[in-house]
């Protein structure tokens, strides 16, 4: 269920990396752990985000969560149809229910996020 | 504290929320189900067929002795005497000062004999405050741990007990009336009350059958476990308070809205308070608003008229039905009017909302 080929963070962002941009999303445990999300708002494109900032906020239906930057950078796309069906999150975490695409600035950054394996470990870890 | 206190408790249902999928939460001193398959699914499932929730976290005390209906009518703001054995009246009991100790639903089973249902987290203190203010030879009995309680709502529910039990007698149960029935063999109280604007039942049985009226009620196909989380969400498309959140020991039924669950032509513990409030006026009053998009303030946001601070948001959630944000706030009584417009803050977020009286959701 954990896709190999991403990056993950702590806070459950999962990064893919294309070219000199990277795609960012939710994973899907992170989507089942905040139940049916039915407000997504959206980073600006252009805007420049440092790792660890507030990227977007996922509204469910009992509470607000703040996604945050897995790395820095500048937003170049946002997923707009998110605003009219954000249960797409819910229904495609990895795939139609990506979040924003974003220009990396330091690469190296990326090294400091888990593999699938070490974020499988970390739910495990979290979740007993 | 001791672990005796932060220990969470488990309904008799624990196992069978687990196999159902459920999610479990605390919730007042409790594991609860906040959902199984999903808040909107759940919620969307008891407004159109039925939905099976399980209440036994809840509070059940009994009220007995000749003295019995003398002093309920002390402790509770609504009458009792007029009610005729059988019926249930949804109030108060209040403190001196007129706020609101805990919203009970008390069930007259004659003058002599009462029981009371009340919220989960205010068993003790309700306890205490009753015991405190019966006479000698009233007897007060806490049953709570010995009482079930599964809720059946939804336009179906009716449908679904007929096929339970002699389908006359759910014909002739009249809103807020209760009576006892045998569902294969197992002694229940039924009453048509609940917490979801829907039509709707409670069962109070013996905790050892839980599981039993539980399952046979799933089997049905019209009929779904719901959790808390669906729960709250159907309550507040309706505009039912929620003890600890939008009433508690800081507001008085006044300031809630809700002075028809108060009867001020009879005496009772904080009547005196509620007359004088009454006379002065009160400054803020709760009201519902409806957000203009998906986005819903959440409780704590503060209510702006410009940029004057004018109330507070006690309840927030987006509504299946309306796929609005919705809520309760306590505003200024001016700004409680139909359509007003409205902004609700907190440190980063501003949503522009409208004044809605209740319910919210019209159905």
């Amino acid at each position: 269920m954990i896709p190999g080929e991403l990056k993950y963070t702590k806070e459950h962002e999962w990064v893919r990396m294309e070219e000199n941009e990277v795609v960012i999303g939710i994973t899907d445990h992170a989507q089942s752990q905040l139940g049916d999300i039915t407000f997504v708002e959206l980073p600006d494109a252009g805007k420049d985000v440092k790792q660890s900032d507030s990227l977007a906020t996922v509204e469910s239906v009992k509470a607000a969560s703040d996604i945050y930057a897995p790395l820095s950078g500048k937003v170049t796309e946002v997923n707009t149809s998110l605003q009219d069906t954000p249960e797409m999150i819910n229904q495609s975490p990895y795939g139609d229910g990506w979040v924003c695409r974003v220009d990396v600035g330091d690469k190296t950054e990326l090294d400091g996020l888990m593999d699938a394996a070490a974020y499988e470990e970390f739910i495990k870890g979290t979740s007993s | 504290m001791t672990d005796a206190v932060t220990r969470s408790k488990r309904t008799p249902l624990y196992e069978c929320h687990l196999r159902a999928g459920g999610r479990i939460v605390p919730f007042s001193g409790w594991e609860m189900p906040v959902q199984y398959t999903g808040i909107i699914d759940e919620h969307m499932h008891t407004r159109e067929k039925t939905g099976l929730f399980d209440i036994c976290h809840m509070g059940e005390f009994i009220l007995k002795g000749a003295g019995a209906e003398k002093d309920l009518e002390h402790l509770f703001s609504r009458k009792v005497g007029d009610m005729l054995p059988g019926k249930c009246r949804y109030g108060f009991l209040l403190n001196d000062k007129g706020t609101i100790i805990d919203d009970i639903i008390v069930f007259k089973v004659s003058p002599e004999e009462f029981m009371l249902v009340v919220n989960a987290g205010t068993i003790d203190k309700d306890a205490e405050w009753i015991k405190k203010n019966i006479s000698e030879s009233t007897v007060f009995a806490d049953i709570s741990e010995s009482t079930a309680k599964l809720d059946l709502q939804g336009p179906l529910s009716a449908d679904v007990l007929k096929k339970c039990i002699d389908p006359a007698v759910v014909e002739g149960l009249k809103r807020f009336s209760f009576t006892d029935v045998s569902i294969d063999g197992v002694k229940v109280i039924l009453s048509r009350t609940g917490y979801t604007g829907e039509l709707g039942y409670e069962l109070f049985f013996s905790p050892e059958f839980a599981s039993k009226l539980w399952d046979k009620l799933l089997v049905f196909p019209e009929v779904k476990p719901v959790g808390l989380g669906a729960r709250d969400t159907l309550r507040l498309e309706e505009g039912y308070s929620l003890y600890g959140s939008d009433i508690d020991e800081d507001h008085t039924p006044v300031e809630a809205g809700l002075s028809k669950f108060v009867s001020m032509e009879k005496d009772f513990i904080g009547r005196a308070a509620l007359k004088e409030q009454e006379a002065s006026g009160v400054s803020r009053v709760l009201t519902g608003f409806i957000c203009e998009g998906r986005r819903s303030a959440r409780s704590h946001f503060r209510v702006m008229d410009g940029s004057r601070d004018a109330g507070e948001v006690t309840s927030g959630a987006f509504s299946p039905c309306l796929k609005k944000g919705i809520g309760l706030c306590y505003i200024d009584k001016g700004l409680a009017v139909e359509n007003r417009e409205i902004s609700l803050m907190d440190g980063k977020v501003q949503i522009e909302a409208k004044v809605k009286s209740l319910p919210i959701y019209e159905h």
